[in-house]
Formats: C-alpha cells, structure tokens, sequence
C-alpha cells in the first residue's frame, strides 16, 4: 500500500557523524552517505565525508572505497567489477538510481548525496535486501523451454529474431529500475517490477522458447503485470540505457494480440 | 541472524523528481479533479432543474472568484487529462518510449493543456 512516509525505525536521525577532509586538501568535495548499522539499535542517520579529489579516483564508487580505506572502514557497500558489468554497486546516487562505478563525481554539482537503493529493507549502510526481487525473478522462471525434440546441434534462430533480444539481454539486473518504480514501492509485494517484467519480456522475444502461451497467462494480473502505469521512471534512471518500459508495453501489446 | 528490525530505505523523500514521475501523478491528480469536476457540473446541472431560484444560486456561485477559479482548474484538469490521455494510447500501440520522444511529448502534454485552457477562457470570455 502506499504509505509516503518512512517507517519509525527507518526516519534518518539529523545527527550524522563528520569525518573532514586532510589539512592540506585543496580539492575537497562532500558526501553525504546513509548509514545503518544493524546492532547498535539506533535509526538509520546520514555521515558527512569530505574527500581529497586530488588523491582519489573519477568514479563515486572509487571515492566509496577511498573512504572505506582511509576514513572509516566500517563503511558498508557492495561491489565487484568497478566496470558496469555486475551491478553490484547500485545504488541511489545524487537523488537518481544508478551504478557507483560508472557515475562520475564531477557530474554531480553540490554535496554528493549516497543513499542504498530505494523503499527496500536495509541490511548494513548501502547494502539493501534484494530477497524480493530475486524471488521474483525465480517466479517468472528465466529460462529456456521447449517441448519439441532437441535438434542434432543448436536451437537456431534467424539474425531477425536475434534482434529482437537486442535491449534485453544485456540487463544486469542491478535493480535500479526496479527500486526507481513508484509503483513497485507501493505495490513491490505484488507487482513483479520493470526488471524482472524486463526479464519476462527478452523470454516471451525469444523465438526459440515455446512456453510464450504460458509466460503470458502467469502475466496477466492486475497486480503482476499491470501495476505499470508507464511512469518510466524505470527507462530515466537504468544505468545501461536499457528500456525496461518500453519491454512492459510489449508485453501488454502481446496480451492484447492474442486476444484479437 | 535477525532480520526483523531492518529499516525501510529513503524513496519519495529523496528521489530526486523526474518529468516522468511528475507528469504521471499528475495525470492521477487531474483525474480525481476531475471526478470533483463532474460533481459540480452535476450540481449545476441539478440547480437548473431545481428550479430558477436554485440556479440563480448556482450561477452566483459558479460566477464568483472562488467558482471561476474552481472552473479554471477544471477545465486545465479536463485538457491535461486528454492530452495525456492521448500519449498513453500512443504507449499503448507501442510508440513513444524512446527518451527524446518521451520528455518531448511530455513537454507537449503541458504546453498543450496550458494553450487549450487559454483559449478556451479567451473564448468563453469573449463570448459572454
């Protein structure tokens, strides 16, 4: 249901801790990171890092590990490629979502606001719970299905039907399109999101799957499927440049095609 | 491990607003001004066959600042509605999603509504 305001325990307490900057640092610019730790039993509050970026990498992610490594190690955050490959680092960066790694600092003007991606449980600092969209991406079941006998090599498909994957396949799922949803905040218990109906969609393209039947009847809910309302924040916001709205409105397309 | 106490992160509170989210509840908020819209329409249209009294009082009402700037609002919340109206059945068959499209005709949405509204005040105006 839609509740705009944050639960009791997750409001963000105004006293954030300050960690300033090296004397002698003449490039300094501020971020301001959410943190949480989950045994001190206190509300989640926002610290203040001044960082040298005369000694520090473009990226944010690169400023997140120069403060984990030289001003408080307690800092909490996921990472793995540093290339936009793994979407490990997602996250809610100067009030949009996108990955840590591909987001220069010098495009942000102002303090550099960090927050863990958006309406989800918080596990530590920038680390958010992604159980929900994980099962439901089980739920739309991401794989390859046929009934008809396998051929003597590979499913073929003709460089037309290629194509149509072209948008999809390279999603890497960082949820930052899904966590950018109003309406999956509202209804993320119910609604499958932009990601995985994006996911659902590069199955029901794939010429070689022969459950497309299936895959849309489990989609056709109102919950499921439309809950989208093509706020398109979902498009605004993906850090691959992906078109997760433009996949759901395929999908509706679909649903309405083979009822005519 | 317990996992009950985690917090809820930050959402409407720090997304920064987007010309899609934007324009999407307001899409939503005009068409509840517009369910309030047919009310009064519905009340007007009462008042007539009420009888003369009834509309007198309905027309004195419609035509003061507070009924002109109710109407005012109504008639914005009809176009903008329409007009949005139109880019979501233009979603609908499948075009318009590419995000050059997508911000300008949403632009047009607003300047579009903005002009009809105009207009039709200019031509109400001039009318009467």
């Amino acid at each position: 249901m839609v509740e705009f305001t944050l639960p009791a325990n997750s409001r963000v307490r105004k006293d954030g801790k300050s960690h300033p900057a090296p004397s002698g640092a003449k490039n300094v610019k501020t971020f301001k990171i959410y943190r949480w730790h989950p045994d001190d039993g206190e509300n989640p509050r926002v610290d203040t890092f001044q960082v040298d970026l005369d000694t520090c990498g473009p990226m944010v992610l690169d400023a997140l590990i120069k403060i984990k490594n030289e001003m408080d190690s307690t800092l909490t955050f996921r990472r793995s490629c540093r290339e936009g490959v793994c979407g490990s680092c997602a996250m809610n960066i100067d009030g949009t979502n996108t990955l840590a790694c591909t987001k220069p600092i010098d495009e942000i003007g102002g303090d550099v606001k960090v927050y863990p991606l958006p309406h989800m449980p918080v596990v530590k600092d920038l680390v958010p719970d992604l159980s929900q969209p994980y099962a439901q991406y089980r739920e739309i079941e991401p794989w390859m299905k046929a009934d008809t006998a396998m051929p003597a090599g590979e499913r073929l498909q003709s460089p037309e039907d290629r194509e149509k994957l072209d948008g999809l396949w390279e999603c890497i799922l960082c949820f930052c399109c899904q966590t950018s949803c109003p309406s999956y905040w509202w209804n993320g218990d119910r609604y499958l999101g932009p990601a995985i109906l994006l996911q659902a969609y590069r199955w029901i393209a794939d010429s070689r799957d022969e459950a497309t039947g299936d895959r849309l009847d489990d989609l056709e809910d109102p919950f499921r499927l439309y809950r989208c309302h093509t706020i398109m924040n979902c498009t605004m916001t993906c850090p691959k440049g992906l078109n997760p709205g433009k996949a759901i409105a395929e999908i509706k397309i679909a649903q309405t095609k083979r009822r005519i | 491990m317990s996992t009950g106490n985690r917090p809820l992160s930050p959402h409407l509170e720090i997304y920064r607003p987007q010309i899609s989210m934007v324009l999407s509840i307001s899409h939503r908020i005009t068409g509840v001004g517009l369910g309030a819209g047919t009310l009064l329409l519905a009340y007007w249209l009462s008042a007539a066959a009420y009888g003369p009294d009834a509309f007198a009082t309905a027309q004195a009402f419609m035509g003061s600042w507070f009924g002109r700037l109710l109407l005012f609002g109504f008639s914005y919340a009809l176009f903008y509605h329409l007009c949005n109206g139109v880019r979501h059945l233009l979603w609908d068959i499948g075009w318009g999603f590419d995000l050059p499209t997508f911000r300008t005709t949403g632009l047009t949405v607003v300047a579009a509504s903005a002009v009809l509204t105009i207009v039709t005040w200019i031509a109400a105006y001039a009318a009467a």
